[in-house]
C-alpha cells in the first residue's frame, strides 16, 4: 500500500506539474528536500542518543518490571480470558510498560511472545481470539510518555519551546486509547450471538 | 493552560532525575548503561535517513507541482464543516499506514508552517498519538499466522480516528481558546 502511495505522489507531482508550468519547482524540491531530509536525521541525533541512554538506565535498573506489577490489575480486567498467571500475561505486561516508556524496540518481541502465547490459548488457530484484538487494539492507540522523535523534530526547526506537545499528546492518546477499548468491547459482544465463543 | 504547559516543561526533567536516581539506587552503572544505549540511538537516526528522503521526496514533489494545493482546495468546504483542518488531513491518512511515511508528512508540515503555529502543533501531536495501525497488525499476526483478523481492523483504524480528532480537540482547547 506504501509503494502505490509513495509512486502515486511522484507520478502525479510530475503530471500536475507538467500541466501548471511548475515544472522548475518540482526539480529544485526534489534535490533541496533530499538534503533536508538528511539534515533532519542528523538534527535528530542529539535527543535519539540521549533520551535512549536515559531508557536503557531505567531497562537496566527494572523499572519496566516495576512498571508491569502496577499494570496488573487493569490487564486482569481486559484480558478476561486468560487464566491467573499464564506467561501470556507477564508479556502483555511488559509489552504495554516498554509502550509506555516508547521503548519499540523491546516492545515489539513482547508483543509477539503474547500473541504466540494468546495463540496457543485459543487452540492454535488460525483466528484472532478476543484477547489478541484487544492487545492489537490496545498497541495501535499505544500510550507514550514522551514522544522523543517529533520532540528532535521540533527542536531541529527552532520550536520555542519543543517539548509543549507533551501534555496535549498524553490526553489525546489517552482518548484513543480508553477509545480503542470501548471499541474492541462493542465489536466481541457484538458478534457473540453469530457463535463467537 | 499555563497548567498544561508547565506540566509539559516539567515532565522531562522529572522523569530523568526520577530514572537516574532510581537507576544509582538499583546500582545500574549508570553512566557506561547511558553510553551504551546511546549507540542504539544513533543508530536509529542513520536508518531512518533512507525512508526520510525517500517521503519527503516524494510529498514535496507533490506539494512543489501544486497537486496538493488542488486536492487541499477540494477538501476544504467538507472538512471546514466538521471544523477539520484540510492540511493535516493526508497526514491522519498516512498515520495508519506507514509510520515512517507520517513523520515525513510531520516534518513536513513542521517545516511549512512552523513548530508552534497551529498547524505545526496539531501534526506533532497526531504523529505521538496513534501508532500505525497496518503495522501493528502485519507484524503482531503476521509473526503469529493469524489469517482470519476479524473485527481488528476496524478497531485499529477506529481507534486511529478518535485519536485524530481528540488530537484536533486536545489542541483547540488548550492552546487556542
Amino acid at each position: 500500500m506504501v509503494n502505490y502511495i509513495w509512486v502515486g505522489m511522484m507520478i502525479i507531482g510530475f503530471i500536475v506539474a507538467g500541466i501548471n508550468g511548475t515544472m522548475d519547482k518540482v526539480n529544485e524540491a526534489i534535490f533541496t528536500s533530499a538534503k533536508e531530509a538528511v539534515t533532519l536525521s542528523f538534527g535528530m541525533i542529539s535527543i535519539l542518543v540521549f533520551w535512549l541512554g536515559i531508557m536503557k538506565i531505567a531497562e537496566k535498573g527494572g523499572l519496566l518490571e516495576v512498571l508491569a506489577v502496577m499494570f496488573r490489575p487493569i490487564v486482569k480486567r481486559l484480558f478476561p480470558d486468560i487464566p491467573k498467571d499464564h506467561p501470556a500475561q507477564g508479556y502483555i505486561l511488559s509489552n504495554m510498560a516498554a509502550n509506555l516508556l516508547g521503548l519499540g524496540n523491546a516492545a515489539t518481541p513482547m508483543g509477539i511472545k503474547a500473541m504466540e502465547q494468546l495463540k496457543i490459548l485459543n487452540g492454535g488457530k488460525n483466528e484472532a481470539s478476543r484477547s489478541m484484538i484487544t492487545l492489537l487494539a490496545i498497541n495501535t492507540s499505544s500510550i507514550t510518555l514522551i514522544p522523543t522523535t517529533i520532540i528532535a523534530i521540533r527542536m531541529s526547526y527552532n520550536s520555542q519551546s519543543p517539548t509543549d506537545i507533551v501534555a496535549p499528546t498524553l490526553i489525546a492518546t489517552a482518548i484513543s486509547t480508553v477509545g480503542a477499548i470501548l471499541i474492541d468491547r462493542y465489536y466481541y459482544y457484538r458478534s457473540l450471538p453469530k457463535g463467537g465463543k | 493552560m499555563s497548567i498544561v504547559q508547565s506540566f509539559s516543561i516539567w515532565f522531562i526533567p522529572f522523569l530523568i532525575g526520577f530514572i537516574l536516581l532510581y537507576g544509582t539506587y538499583k546500582k545500574v552503572p549508570t553512566y557506561e548503561t547511558f553510553v551504551e544505549g546511546g549507540k542504539e540511538g544513533f543508530s536509529i537516526a542513520i536508518n531512518i535517513i533512507p525512508f526520510l528522503v525517500g517521503m519527503l521526496v516524494a510529498i514535496s514533489v507533490f506539494r512543489a507541482s501544486g497537486a496538493l494545493d488542488y486536492i487541499m482546495m477540494a477538501m476544504r468546504p467538507l472538512f471546514s464543516l466538521f471544523h477539520i483542518p484540510a492540511e493535516v488531513v493526508p497526514l491522519g491518512l498516512m498515520r495508519t499506514i506507514s509510520g515512517t511515511g507520517a513523520l515525513g508528512m510531520t516534518s513536513d508540515l513542521i517545516a511549512t508552517y512552523g513548530p508552534d503555529s497551529f498547524i505545526g502543533r496539531l501534526a506533532s501531536t497526531i504523529q505521538g498519538s496513534t501508532d500505525t495501525t497496518f503495522y501493528v497488525l502485519t507484524v503482531y499476526f503476521g509473526a503469529v499466522g493469524i489469517k482470519k483478523m476479524k473485527y481488528a481492523l476496524k478497531v485499529g483504524l477506529l481507534a486511529d480516528l478518535i485519536g485524530f480528532l481528540a488530537s484536533i480537540a486536545v489542541i483547540s482547547l488548550l492552546f487556542y481558546s
